[in-house]
């Protein structure tokens, strides 16, 4: 049985094509996935993300807490409201999710986490948390939905619904958040545009969509949303990077706090150089288009796409790949696409940022 | 569903027109480009290749997925259809006007033995 989040029967009304996604019954587009790419680099679209979990985390000592749990250093966030991109980590420095924490007050902060990974993430800070901060209370909260308003004209069109909001959310920059009644905007997403990512009460996410909508901001599904994050050189957890390996084998060592003398999980684990990276690939001949598991040769060994697709902006094919320590930018490689060897370019990601191409 | 009930189709989602000359032309269903989505390559045999029924003589590609294009009967192509390779997304705009490929068939009567309308409605309908 597939969960379903409470924008659910709206997809459905709206004749959305769905599909399982980390055990959710999620839209993957409302007709041409493109076209949805396109409204959000150019004009406004909104995903329905509530399959991710908002967890509050609660306790005099929470910023120490996450300070040992999380690999970014959360004692950079000073300012309430101010985000922090971060892995969680195993203590053998594998990659158990890639989450924003939120610093509301000293003794509250905020994570959102992935569907797949939401209950392992759970389980896991509550062990940590029997060794570290017995009186941490973890809150999963599945009582809000979140709705990601993505685009150039994404925070207008808010403005236009909430109109009250404005004054709250309007000075944010980007990767901060405010809160506004029951409405919690944060100027972040994963798209590579400006926009918000709202959440708020389950019961008010319809209403939400609807009036979103008829501001005309276009419905998007995850099929946009993947070109969208690949375009823009964001990773997906589950294929860029997972348990299997660290951090700075997954194009996220800018994510690893090492500068500050705190210990945390996975820091050990880490310390060696890694033997594998993470880059971008531009496909240049025809051929097909790249996805992830195709077999990459470079000069310095073989490699393997960890994600690829079609990018509707730059009409070539992207795609991320772990090849060995070595291969550098501008690099010729070659990637296997049924049994052909075509050709590529390693790029530094991003591909596409705030609507122009960068490669 | 838009299933013309004049051609015969494949359980592989192709869908083959028998011209009066006896050769086939073949496309996808537009059932296949509506489960595909947008799609942004498409190879096809070359002209001369003989092929095997149930072969994958073509590929196609959305932004989402690959795809293999089967040969619905043994025969020999003779002909590709350049205008969907430059611009695959006419195959989403019209699946039955866009054809992949024509082919000469090894066995005239093999046409006969592949599914018609009402029996592709049904397993569109199904899957």
């Amino acid at each position: 049985m597939l969960r379903e989040t409470p924008l659910h029967a709206v997809h459905r009304a709206a004749g959305a094509k769905m599909v399982d996604f980390g055990g959710w019954d999620m839209p993957v587009s409302y007709g041409s996935q493109i076209e949805e790419h396109h409204a959000v680099r150019c004009d406004a679209g909104m995903f329905d993300v509530s399959h991710m979990l908002p967890v509050d985390l609660r306790s005099a000592n929470v910023r120490d807490f996450l300070r040992y749990a999380l690999a970014n250093d959360v004692g950079k966030l000073t300012v309430p409201g101010k985000a922090l991109y971060s892995c969680l980590l195993r203590h053998d420095g594998g990659v158990l999710d890639d989450l924003i924490a939120y610093f509301l007050s000293e003794d509250w902060f905020r994570l959102v986490v992935n569907a797949a990974t939401a209950e392992k993430d759970v389980a896991w800070l509550t062990t940590l948390a029997a060794e570290r901060a017995s009186a941490l209370a973890i809150a999963p909260r599945r009582d809000l939905a979140m709705v990601a308003v993505q685009g150039p004209n994404a925070r207008e069109r808010v403005w236009q619904v909430l109109p009250g909001s404005r004054a709250a959310s309007e000075p944010l920059k980007p990767f901060m958040a405010a809160e506004f009644g029951e409405y919690f905007i944060a100027r972040t997403g994963y798209t590579g545009e400006d926009g918000f990512e709202v959440m708020l009460p389950a019961t008010r996410a319809a209403e939400f969509w609807h009036a979103l909508a008829a501001a005309g901001v276009r419905p998007c599904g995850l099929g946009a949303r993947d070109t969208l994050r690949l375009e823009a050189g964001m990773n997906l957890y589950g294929q860029d990077m997972t348990e299997a390996e660290n951090p700075l084998e997954s194009g996220l060592a800018w994510t690893v706090d090492t500068k500050s003398p705190r210990d945390f999980v996975g820091r050990s684990a880490i310390a060696t150089p890694p033997k594998r990276q993470l880059v971008g690939i531009l496909l240049l001949d025809k051929g097909g288009v790249l996805r992830s598991h195709q077999k990459v040769h470079t000069a310095a060994g073989e490699g393997e796409m960890t994600s690829g697709t079609f990018s509707p902006t730059l009409s070539a094919s992207i795609g991320f790949a772990r090849v060995p320590v070595g291969v550098n930018a501008d690099d010729r490689i070659e990637v296997e696409i049924r049994g052909k060897r075509l050709a590529a370019r390693v790029v530094k990601p991003p591909f596409v940022r705030h609507g122009k191409r960068l490669v | 569903m838009n299933i013309p009930p004049e051609l015969k189709y494949t359980q592989s989602h192709e869908w083959i027109r028998a011209e009066s000359d006896g050769t086939l032309t073949i496309g996808i269903t537009d059932h296949a480009q509506e489960a595909l989505g947008d799609l942004v390559f498409i190879e096809l045999p070359q002209v001369g290749r003989k092929v095997a029924a149930g072969e994958a003589c073509a590929v196609v590609e959305s932004v989402k997925a690959a795809s293999d294009v089967y040969a619905p009967v043994a025969g020999e192509v003779i002909a590709a259809n350049g205008e969907v390779v430059d611009a695959p997304e006419k195959v989403n705009a019209d699946a039955y006007a866009n054809w992949f490929y024509r082919l000469k068939p090894a066995s005239a009567g093999d046409v006969a033995k592949l599914l018609d309308a009402a029996a592709y409605t049904k397993l569109a309908a199904e899957g």
